[in-house]
């Protein structure tokens, strides 16, 4: 493989071009590889031509496969993103790991004494050591939570860090994210695609495990619970939040249950979970939620996020919130200015690991030392969280900068400018040097705080260190923490752990909500394409919109709801959005795969809807959909854990439709229907082959009605239908109990008898209407049982 | 003066509120040396399934109760008497206006009664350029912090026309300021802008004005209402004074306090009623009757 650049490794390196004066992960300053790429770097090289290529798209397709996303916030749409990973990992020594946590564990613990201060007895501001407007202007610092001690006594609990490598080698802390930090979920994913990528050389480069700190993580919030008894909730703000996708994603992976604010509600101070079999209490929560939405009593009180009464039972010492409300107001930037002083003050030490320089303009010395530095300065606000060229920045005016410093005053903070280390990214297939911070994450276990060895870094697209986030096109590299020993792979159950089934938890009421309707909207689009499909194959015959059949067809879509008529009505587009969203707010209990074929169906729907014409190409269109909706149906109905979710999903199919198949049956069995549609009846239904075969008749209205409505053994009849809900109702909580019938019950078993005793003769275009009704009560009755 | 204090707020929903929990801030408060509470009587309707009483940040008692059956009414009826101990004329020995920023720096403290709390934006105040040049603008001559909290309270009354269907209880701030016009919650919320805007710590102050007018006098406007005013903070050594710019009157004895907080937000009277797309009615009764005869 040697080329006419010399050795593969030179070749590999030719372009990378660390810039002067800035320190870089892969060069020494000597220009040598580092000792800890040597081994990645040579093996690299070494790859085949296409070789890496090949493996790069092995890692993005898992990763598009396992439908990794992050929400991006825009002018125009928050659309879901692929997850922007960069195909290199950065690689840290072990040596230089444990130094990095064993700073970043001190860190942690000042900012639980801080909190602590904060919200108790404010000793630090009392004292002169923090300006009091600094804290009583944050919007992090909430009134209702002073005085107000954690149950399990920790204000911290998992927290993140940003932290970067300055021109001198040093790490510094950029940031603190102390409120409910995003990216560990996202770091798993990271490391499983990296080692898609680099899967031989991951085996033999002692790459130390991520999961042990999951494990053990879970084990302490599963030790928070009384009696060892109930779940552990994940708190999200929901589907639309930026980074929901991971929320599912770790409640998935480690057994909890995600909650959102809606599921929960408050009883004689006790946290309750809305479920399908009642009000369960709850006591352990893991916030993805800002503080702010969590409980709009006493908070922000326009959330429709959070719980109302959430202080209150917190207040009753009845929940483990982590972390808890409020410890947000660690993130204020211009507490960085304080933290050194702070260090020596409740430490009796310098911090070990230092924070980027900070100066908070409330104070004239500070102004001073600014004023004169400011070209070297980074503005921003002085209550600005997050990374200071991501957020609440302020640019300084280029006159009057002076006046403006002295203005703003306590409003106001500056930091220096970092240059940040360079680590390598694959441009073009060629290795880059691009500005890097790292996010590393603090957990406490019941060993005290643990660091989550790597995963995740932020890789700029430029040579521009602005240009780090992800909002603004960075990229997440895998972090590998290279240690001197192979360590034996773990997963997360404990091997001494005996084997044990736990009982399924009872669902809440609103994932079953969410499932039921998900079924009802899968079934309604399925219903709408069939009935368009045989439309428009008799105008692809024909091209007679207005012949009796197609008109027929045409009012009949009407009356299902349909505005248009034309090739895909948008509500059509409608209800297959529905569907989706339905499914987003259950993700968790959801198969990735029939998550992606929704948002495929979803997108191919969209699309036919801007492009596909009346006739054929709708009819051969229709057909793709009809396709795509069974492979959905498919893999959810062969592949879903039989759980009491997938029952309600089952019951929203069942009862949707058998609630358009008498809809269906009233207008195309009804004898002033024109010709043909009792066949058009059977065509819809699928049911035509079932027809040839039952009956040696042509259509008749007698065979359509028979077939359609009361043989249970066909899957679309109606009575079929009716059996399938019943049977899943006997095993839904509170259904049958010593065989006492409910009114849901009730309500099925009428419909069901009434409907199982006709002929075809008796059931009239009035008796589908009145099945029709009695259908919508079973619906409604189900509601008011289960779902509300 | 000894008052007796009735109200009764009620809310009528077009379909059936859900269960639901209610932060409740109605009752009159007591503060030492200025207001004393004899005695208070609260009931709801439909009868709570949970009472829970506490005290918030600021010090005002709250009423936490949650309804468990669906309901299309709910009433709230409050009883108090109470023995209001404030005088009239105050002496003006506030801070000068250039000292006042320096003697806040100098409080170190986050205790409810701390200026800090008092100065930035807050749920409904936000500070804007325009308002804080109409407070400067009243604050024009003025040697005292006093004396601009005074000159604001009443360029305001006079400049802004009192009219209760112009504004919503959510109507932001400057949008009344633009108009000139609202009832009290906005003249407060415009008044506490302006102040905070120039550096004065200020405050929303809910409560009550007696109802019967001295002799000879108008009626006051809002006075068959729940009401409320302004209160700033006016140096270390005088501390908080309270302001009615609704009807131009430094608060003495007419006026009764339930709460105090940053903004309406803070202390509105009745917390978590669902917000109905139309059709919801609130009405409000309420009598401040003089119990001393004189």
């Amino acid at each position: 493989m040697q080329g006419e650049g010399g050795d593969p490794l030179t070749r590999l390196l030719a372009g990378y071009l660390p810039q002067d004066g800035v320190p870089d992960e892969l060069l020494g300053p000597d220009g040598l590889v580092r000792p800890v790429w040597v081994n990645f770097v040579r093996r690299l090289a070494s790859m085949p031509e296409g070789r890496l290529a090949e493996r790069i798209s092995h890692g993005d397709r898992y990763l598009r496969d396992a439908g990794v996303y992050y929400r991006r916030y825009g002018q125009d749409d928050n659309a879901q993103r692929d997850w922007p990973l960069s195909h290199v990992p950065l690689l840290i020594s072990e040596d230089e790991w444990s130094e990095i946590s064993a700073g970043l564990a001190e860190r942690a613990d000042l900012l639980e004494k801080l909190a602590a201060d904060l919200y108790g007895e404010n000793r630090l501001v009392a004292e002169g050591h923090l300006p009091a407007s600094l804290i009583a202007e944050s919007p992090e610092w909430h009134r209702p939570l002073v005085g107000l001690r954690p149950r399990d006594g920790h204000f911290l609990d998992f927290i993140a860090f940003d932290i970067g490598r300055g021109p001198n080698g040093n790490w510094w802390v950029l940031c603190d994210r102390t409120q409910s930090p995003s990216g560990a979920g996202f770091a798993l994913e990271n490391r499983i695609a990296t080692t898609r990528v680099y899967s031989d050389i991951f085996v033999s480069a002692n790459v130390t495990r991520l999961s042990n700190f999951f494990r053990d993580f879970r084990d302490r919030l599963m030790g928070l619970r009384p009696g060892h008894r109930g779940r552990v909730g994940i708190l999200t703000p929901g589907p639309l939040n930026a980074t929901y996708y991971e929320h599912a994603y770790i409640a998935r992976y480690l057994g909890f249950t995600l909650l959102e604010g809606d599921d929960l509600t408050v009883q004689d101070g006790q946290l309750m979970i809305r479920t399908i079999d009642g009000l369960q209490p709850i006591s352990v929560l893991w916030r993805r939620l800002d503080s702010d939405w969590a409980d709009p009593l006493e908070l922000n009180e326009g959330s429709h996020l959070g719980t109302p009464g959430l202080l209150g039972a917190i207040r009753s010492g009845n929940v483990s919130m982590l972390n808890a409300l409020g410890a947000g107001v660690l993130e204020t930037r211009a507490l960085m200015a304080f933290l050194p002083r702070l260090s020596e003050l409740l430490d009796g030490r310098p911090l070990r690991m230092p924070n980027v320089a900070t100066w908070w303009c409330g104070q004239e010395s500070e102004r001073a030392h600014v004023r004169a530095n400011a070209d070297a300065m980074v503005f921003s606000s002085a209550w600005a969280t997050g990374l200071a060229h991501e957020t609440g920045g302020v640019t300084p005016p280029s006159t009057g900068l002076d006046s403006w410093i002295e203005r703003r005053g306590a409003a106001l903070v500056a930091q220096e400018q970092v240059q940040l280390s360079t680590a390598p990214a694959l441009v073009d297939g060629a290795l880059v040097p691009r500005p890097m911070t790292l996010r590393v994450f603090l957990a406490r276990t019941e060993e005290g705080w643990v660091a989550m060895p790597g995963g995740f870094a932020r890789i700029g697209r430029s040579e521009d260190s602005s240009a780090i986030a992800m909002q603004q096109g960075g990229q997440v590299a895998d972090v590998w923490v290279i240690g001197q020993k192979t360590e034996r792979a773990a997963s997360l159950l404990r091997s001494d752990e005996s084997f044990e089934r736990s009982p399924p938890a009872a669902l809440p009421s609103r994932a079953a909500d969410n499932l039921f309707w998900l079924g009802r909207y899968v079934e309604r689009s399925e219903h709408m394409v069939r009935v368009l499909r045989a439309r428009h194959a008799r105008l692809a015959e024909s091209d007679m919109p207005d012949a009796p059949l197609p008109l027929f067809a045409a009012r009949y879509l009407e009356n299902l709801g349909c505005t248009s008529v034309e090739a895909v009505p948008s509500e059509l587009v409608d209800s297959v959005s529905a569907a989706l969203g339905s499914a987003g707010h259950v993700a968790d209990r959801f198969s990735v795969d029939g998550m992606l074929a929704l948002s495929d169906l979803t997108r191919t729907v969209r699309e036919f809807s801007e492009r596909v014409t009346p006739g054929d190409d709708a009819a051969r269109a229709m057909g793709v959909l009809i396709r795509k909706l069974n492979g959905f149906a498919g893999l959810v109905h062969d592949n879903m854990y039989r759980f009491e979710g997938w029952r309600f999903l089952s019951i929203g199919r069942a009862l949707e439709r058998a609630s358009t198949m008498s809809t269906c049956l009233a207008a195309f069995a009804d004898p002033a229907a024109p010709a043909g549609a009792l066949d058009m009846a059977v065509e819809i239904s699928d049911s035509v082959m079932t027809h040839h075969r039952r009956y040696t008749v042509a259509t008749n209205r007698a065979t359509v009605v028979d077939l359609l409505a009361l043989d249970e053994l066909n899957p679309r009849s109606i009575l079929c239908q009716l059996g399938d809900i019943d049977a899943h109702l006997a095993h839904l909580p509170g259904s049958g109990q010593h065989r006492q019938m409910t009114p849901l019950t009730r309500a099925v078993l009428r419909a069901r008898t009434d409907l199982a005793l006709q002929v075809p003769e008796t059931v009239g275009t009035r008796a589908l209407e009145r099945l029709g009704d009695d259908i919508a009560e079973i619906s409604d009755q189900l509601t008011l049982a289960y779902l509300s | 003066m000894r008052y007796e204090i009735r109200m009764k707020l009620s809310y009528h929903y077009p379909v059936p509120a859900t269960a639901g929990r209610h932060l409740l801030r109605l009752m009159p408060a007591s503060i030492a040396g200025e207001q004393r509470l004899e005695t208070a009587h609260l009931t709801v309707r439909p009868d709570p399934v949970e009472w829970r009483e506490g005290v918030d940040f600021f010090g005002n008692r709250t009423d936490d109760v949650a309804l468990d059956k669906p309901h299309s009414e709910s009433v709230f009826e409050m009883t108090a008497r109470i023995d209001r101990m404030v005088d009239g004329q105050r002496i003006d020995f506030s801070a000068r206006p250039d000292m006042l920023a320096r003697e806040i720096a100098a409080q170190a403290t986050l205790a409810p009664e701390a200026p800090h709390h008092f100065l930035g934006a807050s749920p409904r105040i936000t500070l804007h350029p325009a308002m804080t040049n109409y407070g400067l603008k009243a604050a024009r001559g003025a040697q005292s912090v006093l004396e601009i909290f005074y000159a604001l309270g009443r360029l305001i009354h006079a400049e802004f026309k009192f009219d209760p269907d112009a504004t919503e209880v959510d109507t932001p701030a400057l949008e009344a300021f633009e108009r000139r016009e609202g009832v009290c919650q906005d003249f407060t919320h415009v008044m506490i802008s302006c102040l905070r805007g120039m550096g004065i710590p200020a405050g929303y102050v809910s409560g009550f004005l007696r109802t019967v007018p001295p002799e000879g006098q108008a009626r006051l406007e809002g006075a068959d209402a729940m009401h409320a005013w302004v209160r700033a903070w006016c140096g270390a050594r005088m501390g908080w004074v309270e302001f009615d710019p609704t009807n131009a009157l430094e608060v003495a004895n007419d006026h009764v306090v339930i709460a105090y907080g940053r903004d309406y937000s803070d202390i509105a009277p009745v917390k978590g009623v669902m917000r109905l797309a139309g059709g919801q009615r609130t009405s409000q009764a309420v009598d401040v009757i003089p119990l001393d005869t004189g």
